[in-house]
């Protein structure tokens, strides 16, 4: 594009690039990924601290140690904090406003990002209690596009001071 | 510190939405030239280049210092790059300095910039992980919730935000740098706008700028030689801290975070400031979205933990009669060029302590602290400057 008045110079180009990549899951993944395309949630435990993580990443950034095991953990927990995304941008697929919210499975030591459906956005509120809803079982692979979102589960809200600790 | 270091020179490009005039090269050469005419110097008389920037994706080029080498004057000399996310213009500016304390250089150019006109670092931020839902939205989508913790632990009422939206415009009012320059900025402006990342409204966000950081920074010969040649007094280093944590593990205080209050108290330590509140004259300080000032002030020491929303709240952070001005440059939410937004405020604070800030100038400043922060609130870089030499 010529930018500058009265110039034909070229200033700018517009180079889509494309990146294919292969990921290699490695041993705590793995179990976690299979487990999402079973309708399950597996995470694991440190063996120092004794915290689960879910995603599991393979080590304890607090101890240095490597995370053990496969912990099935229940597929409900609480909104721990939130946000209402409403702002479109390049690459974006789900459709805007949506809910972003920290979901802390019962069992995990630690939240992770997951969309919220099934209420209004002026009601989420921190300490909601939500379920999984998973994709049909012929549709789930070892991705965590097998969970479709997270929805209200109906129990009453968790206790600030039972999650606090984890914001 | 083994050796004094000082900033002799500083210099910085207008931001803007796009500098379609320049490329990256002729972005950074503009901060790079003004920096060393400001210290009375040429290239010639550098002795090594640090630069840093944000992730490369900001731009879609890869390790860009490497063509940028011509254009700063480094061919042939000491050139390193740092890479600390959002941080980086902070990191960069103390691993130049680092190199004049350890007695290795005279005279480092350090520069740090982000052309975001070039890419999307909207997208870049918020590609999919493989692991994880596709529901990353930006910096914003991230700290938003971060945010809503902060309101549900120390109860502060909805409207402290909107007052640092509009604190930092109507500073930045007095910057002719600054991105963002709003005289219409109020209260009800920032609430009229869109809520994008609830409770964060638009204008309670950092813009999207194309802009360049550059310093010079000297020993003590070179600092007395400057001054003789220009008759502009060095800002002398007190203090200067990293600190990183990772961005996500079981127990982790997201809110406020352990690296930060350990950066603040290492660099406190050496600086002998015991009393952050009182012994600093003004602070800039890395708030790209409003609420983190107060998160700040708490973390920093400048108040006790869930009080710092009640320091915002009463203009304490104002320069307009408060007695500690946060980001009088009008801050990162006026001006977001990221991989520099950490330098300008390292810069900012040499202003204030050289009496070169022109019309943010705050009186007889003696002494100032610089912090930024980058990622997941995981990189921490601050220094502390003073008039007199340590």
């Amino acid at each position: 594009m010529a930018d500058r008045p009265g110039s034909d110079q070229v200033t700018t180009l517009d180079t889509p690039i494309r990146l294919d990549y292969h990921f290699s899951a490695g041993a705590a993944a793995t179990p976690y990924l299979r487990g999402l395309a079973e309708g399950k949630f597996v995470g694991q435990r440190c063996p120092v601290c004794r915290k689960v993580y879910i995603p599991p990443r393979g080590s304890c950034p607090t101890d240095g140690v490597a995370t053990e095991g496969a912990e099935v953990l229940a597929d409900k927990g609480t909104v721990t904090t939130y946000c209402v995304v409403n702002v479109p941008f390049a690459g974006q697929s789900i459709e805007i406003p949506y809910i972003c919210a920290q979901v802390l499975l019962d069992g995990a030591d630690i939240s992770f990002m997951s969309l919220i459906q099934e209420i209004p956005a002026d009601q989420v509120r921190m300490g909601l209690r939500v379920e999984a809803v998973w994709v049909p079982p012929e549709e789930r692979g070892p991705t965590l596009a097998s969970v479709e979102y997270f929805r209200p589960n109906g129990e009453p809200d968790a206790d600030y001071d039972s999650y606090k600790a984890y914001l | 510190m083994a050796e004094r270091c000082a900033v002799i020179g500083v210099g910085q490009t207008k931001c803007a939405s796009k500098r379609l005039d320049v490329s990256v090269a002729g972005l950074v050469r503009e901060a790079a030239l003004r920096a060393l005419d400001d210290a009375g110097l040429t290239f010639a008389d550098i002795d090594a280049v640090v630069i840093g920037k944000a992730p490369d994706m900001f731009e879609g080029v890869m390790m860009p210092e490497l063509y940028l080498a011509p254009a700063l004057g480094a061919v042939g000399k000491p050139m390193l790059r740092v890479h600390t996310a959002g941080s980086v213009g902070g990191s960069t500016a103390l691993v130049a300095a680092h190199l004049v304390t350890a007695g290795i250089h005279q005279r480092v150019l350090t520069v740090a910039f982000e052309k975001q006109s070039d890419s999307d670092a909207m997208w870049a931020l918020s590609v999919p992980q493989p692991f994880a839902a596709p529901l990353l939205a930006g910096a914003g989508g991230y700290f938003a919730p971060i945010i809503r913790a902060y309101m549900r632990r120390s109860g502060a009422p909805d409207h402290v935000g909107m007052k640092v939206a509009v604190k930092d415009r109507l500073h930045a009012l007095k910057n002719p740098y600054a991105h963002l320059h709003l005289p219409d900025i109020s209260m009800k402006v920032v609430e009229d706008s869109v809520v994008i990342w609830d409770p964060l409204h638009y204008l309670e966000s950092c813009p999207s700028s194309d802009g360049a950081a550059a310093m010079v920074l000297g020993s003590e010969q070179a600092a007395a030689a400057s001054q003789a040649a220009t008759g502009r007094r060095p800002a002398w280093v007190h203090g200067m801290a990293m600190r990183s944590e990772p961005t996500m593990f079981a127990g982790r205080d997201q809110v406020n975070p352990q690296a930060g209050r350990d950066c603040a108290a290492d660099v406190y330590r050496q600086a002998g400031v015991t009393k952050p509140r009182a012994d600093f004259d003004c602070a800039e300080v890395y708030v790209p979205f409003s609420w983190y000032e107060p998160m700040w002030l708490e973390n920093l020491g400048f108040c006790e933990e869930g009080q710092g929303w009640r320091l915002t709240d009463e203009g304490a952070t104002s320069m307009d009669g408060g007695d500690i001005p946060w980001n009088c440059s009008g801050g990162v939410l006026s001006s977001n060029p990221i991989g520099a937004s950490g330098m300008l405020r390292f810069l900012e604070v040499a202003l204030q302590v050289r009496g070169e800030a022109g019309e943010h100038q705050v009186d007889g400043v003696r002494r100032a602290l610089g912090q930024a922060y980058g990622g997941g609130s995981q990189f921490f870089a601050m220094w502390v400057l003073g008039t007199e030499k340590p």
